[in-house]
């Protein structure tokens, strides 16, 4: 990774997160993860480059389940965790402007 | 008679049995507890008496009909990240309070089932993202050993309501350590399942392939107990194992380990490792031995690289899995012109920091041109730490090691350092990342009074191996006997 990391770019990488930051927490996390990130490249050491990643522990692959048809979710009690809901759907901003 | 709080599942369903109490009297005993001494502990996040009440006098009635069952009528607090059908489940998380779950999990199913009493719910590190419930953005958890003190975490309340006898058992998740390192610094039992063993449906996700459910009890054979009533396979989640239960109850009365291999990792008895933590682990190895246990030397060469494996592939997932909360369909919602800007201050003002941190971490680890760099790359040598438990499993039954390099540090001490709290997890984390299971312990105190915890670790659906060695140990040593002086 040392190839690679020219240092992350926090307040960049925030944004594809969508989570807004103030500029006092871009700096404080800015440290914080180069120091992170910095600890991580101790994983350059191992060659590995023979070795197959692991996704998930188990040997389970391609699980399917019969195709029915079963209960749904109250949709009352979906609607009233809706934080803005009108005539029992979800509101959100205009997403289209006409 | 001892108040019916401070009892354990086996002690209260043997006298559920006899007729000697009812559920209805241990559900008054555990809320009078929660009343005198919860305003220290800070535990529980919320309670509803009067359902807690009602289904514990169902359970009594359900027991009049000629039910049985170890569960039946015992009750059971929950970390608030599990879904309780018309409970909250805000994962103590600004961002998820008001939100009131519209269905149960399946462990929550399968309690029901077994007529367990669903008690209250549990205070946490947001989202899970902890190793000391400092991160809990709804509430403050002190440890019952010193109140100065942190519980751990991320199942923190699980842990300290347990210590404290203001529950008789709790259901706790573990992704590095979130259920065996409070355990050991609150003096607990607590076991993380094999990955697999235990439906994560209704579980709010943090990192997907490491999040497993587990018991925290006040003894092994309770562990055993709660551990058989939730696990099993379901098609709602396509990761559990389609394989039969096994009765993991059903524990030996002998205290006998002849004919058990016992490994000890040098490379577990890490660098900065508190003296005192061990000095008690090596007792408990020498305990162990004079049981019959054969004790060898194995090897885990890559455990070291657990932390930074660990802090990219959970941070990965949870960037991902943390998407689902954007304000849109249930929780707070801060209003901007347009989604995009309604999701990002959502989330500005509803993640606390940790969560925030982790989940840009995660996000830039899985970015173009740094994937292979990072995430691919931790998988690579999350692969050799599997390998090493493999090649360890060759050589003896299970392995015996410390949960943490120190007993519970006081509140405030590493919140500053972000890394310097990761680094903590060095000896829970590897178990996650092969997907074993692990048994976390008491096996002394520190000179300050802080409970030590011994970690079993078993290979893969090897839960009945540490189970045994656990309450072997446990039956022979009295150190779960022991209880804080808050209690009186």
């Amino acid at each position: 990774m040392s190839e690679t990391n020219q240092g992350m770019d926090v307040g960049y990488v925030a944004k594809l997160a969508c989570i807004d930051l103030t500029e006092e927490e871009t700096q404080l996390f800015q440290g914080q993860l180069d120091q992170v990130l910095h600890y991580v490249e101790q994983l350059n050491e191992p060659d590995v480059s023979a070795v197959e990643p692991t996704a998930h522990a188990i040997p389970v692959f391609n699980v399917f389940r019969k195709d029915e048809l079963g209960a749904s979710l109250d949709h009352d009690a979906v609607i009233k965790n809706a934080p803005s809901a009108t005539d029992g759907q979800i509101r959100v901003p205009k997403i289209i402007d006409q | 008679m001892a108040a019916l709080n401070t009892k354990t599942i086996s002690e209260l369903s043997g006298m559920l049995a006899a007729g000697e109490c009812s559920s209805v009297d241990i559900v008054n005993d555990v809320l009078s507890a929660i009343d005198a001494i919860d305003g220290k502990i800070g535990a529980y996040l919320t309670l509803n008496r009067d359902d807690a009440l009602a289904q514990a006098k169902r359970a009594d009635e359900r027991r009049a009909k000629g039910e049985t069952g170890a569960m039946l009528g015992i009750p059971v607090a929950i970390k608030d990240l599990l879904n309780v059908k018309g409970q909250p489940c805000t994962c103590s998380s600004k961002i998820l309070e008001g939100y009131i779950a519209p269905y149960d999990a399946t462990v929550i199913s399968k309690l029901r089932e077994a007529g367990a009493v669903l008690l209250g719910r549990v205070n946490m590190d947001e989202f899970a993202m902890g190793s000391s419930t400092e991160n809990a953005a709804l509430g403050k958890t002190s440890n019952p050993w010193d109140l100065e003190r942190v519980p751990g975490g991320s199942s923190g309340g699980s842990a300290a309501c347990v210590a404290a006898d203001e529950a008789i058992c709790s259901l706790g998740s573990d992704t590095g350590g979130s259920i065996r390192q409070p355990a050991a610094f609150c003096g607990c039992v607590g076991i993380k399942p094999t990955y697999g063993r235990v439906s994560r449906y209704g579980l709010t996700a943090f990192a997907s392939s490491l999040d497993q459910i587990g018991p925290i009890t006040k003894t092994v054979k309770d562990s055993a107990i709660l551990l058989e009533a939730i696990c099993g396979h379901d098609k709602m989640d396509s990761s559990s194992i389609e394989m039969d239960v096994p009765t993991f109850s059903d524990l030996p009365d002998d205290a006998s380990l002849a004919g058990i291999r016992l490994g000890l990792p040098k490379e577990y008895f890490v660098e900065g490792m508190d003296p005192e933590v061990e000095k008690a682990v090596r007792d408990a190895v020498e305990h162990c031995r004079k049981l019959g246990a054969e004790i060898v030397d194995v090897s885990l060469p890559n455990a070291k690289y657990a932390i930074a494996v660990y802090y990219i592939i959970a941070t990965a997932e949870a960037s991902a899995n943390l998407a689902r909360f954007d304000g849109i369909r249930y929780g707070m919602r801060i209003d901007g012109k347009d989604p995009a800007e309604l999701y990002s201050k959502t989330r500005a003002a509803g993640f606390g920091q940790e969560v925030k941190r982790r989940i840009i971490l995660g996000t830039y680890v899985l970015s173009s041109g740094y994937y292979d760099a990072y995430y691919l790359k931790a998988q690579k040598v999350r692969t050799l730490i599997r390998n090493d438990f493999t090649e360890a499993f060759k050589q003896c039954d299970a392995i015996l090691a410390p949960v943490t390099p120190t007993p519970a540090y006081r509140k405030g001490e590493k919140t500053a350092d972000p890394l310097k709290m990761y680094l903590d997890d060095i000896l829970t984390t590897p178990i996650n990342l092969a997907g074993n299971c692990a048994l976390s312990v008491p096996c002394g105190f520190a000179s300050n009074g802080m409970p030590i915890g011994l970690q079993i670790i078993g290979d893969a659906f090897q839960e009945e191996t540490i189970l045994k060695v656990g309450h072997a140990y446990e039956q022979t040593t009295e150190w779960h006997t022991h209880h804080p002086e808050i209690l009186g």
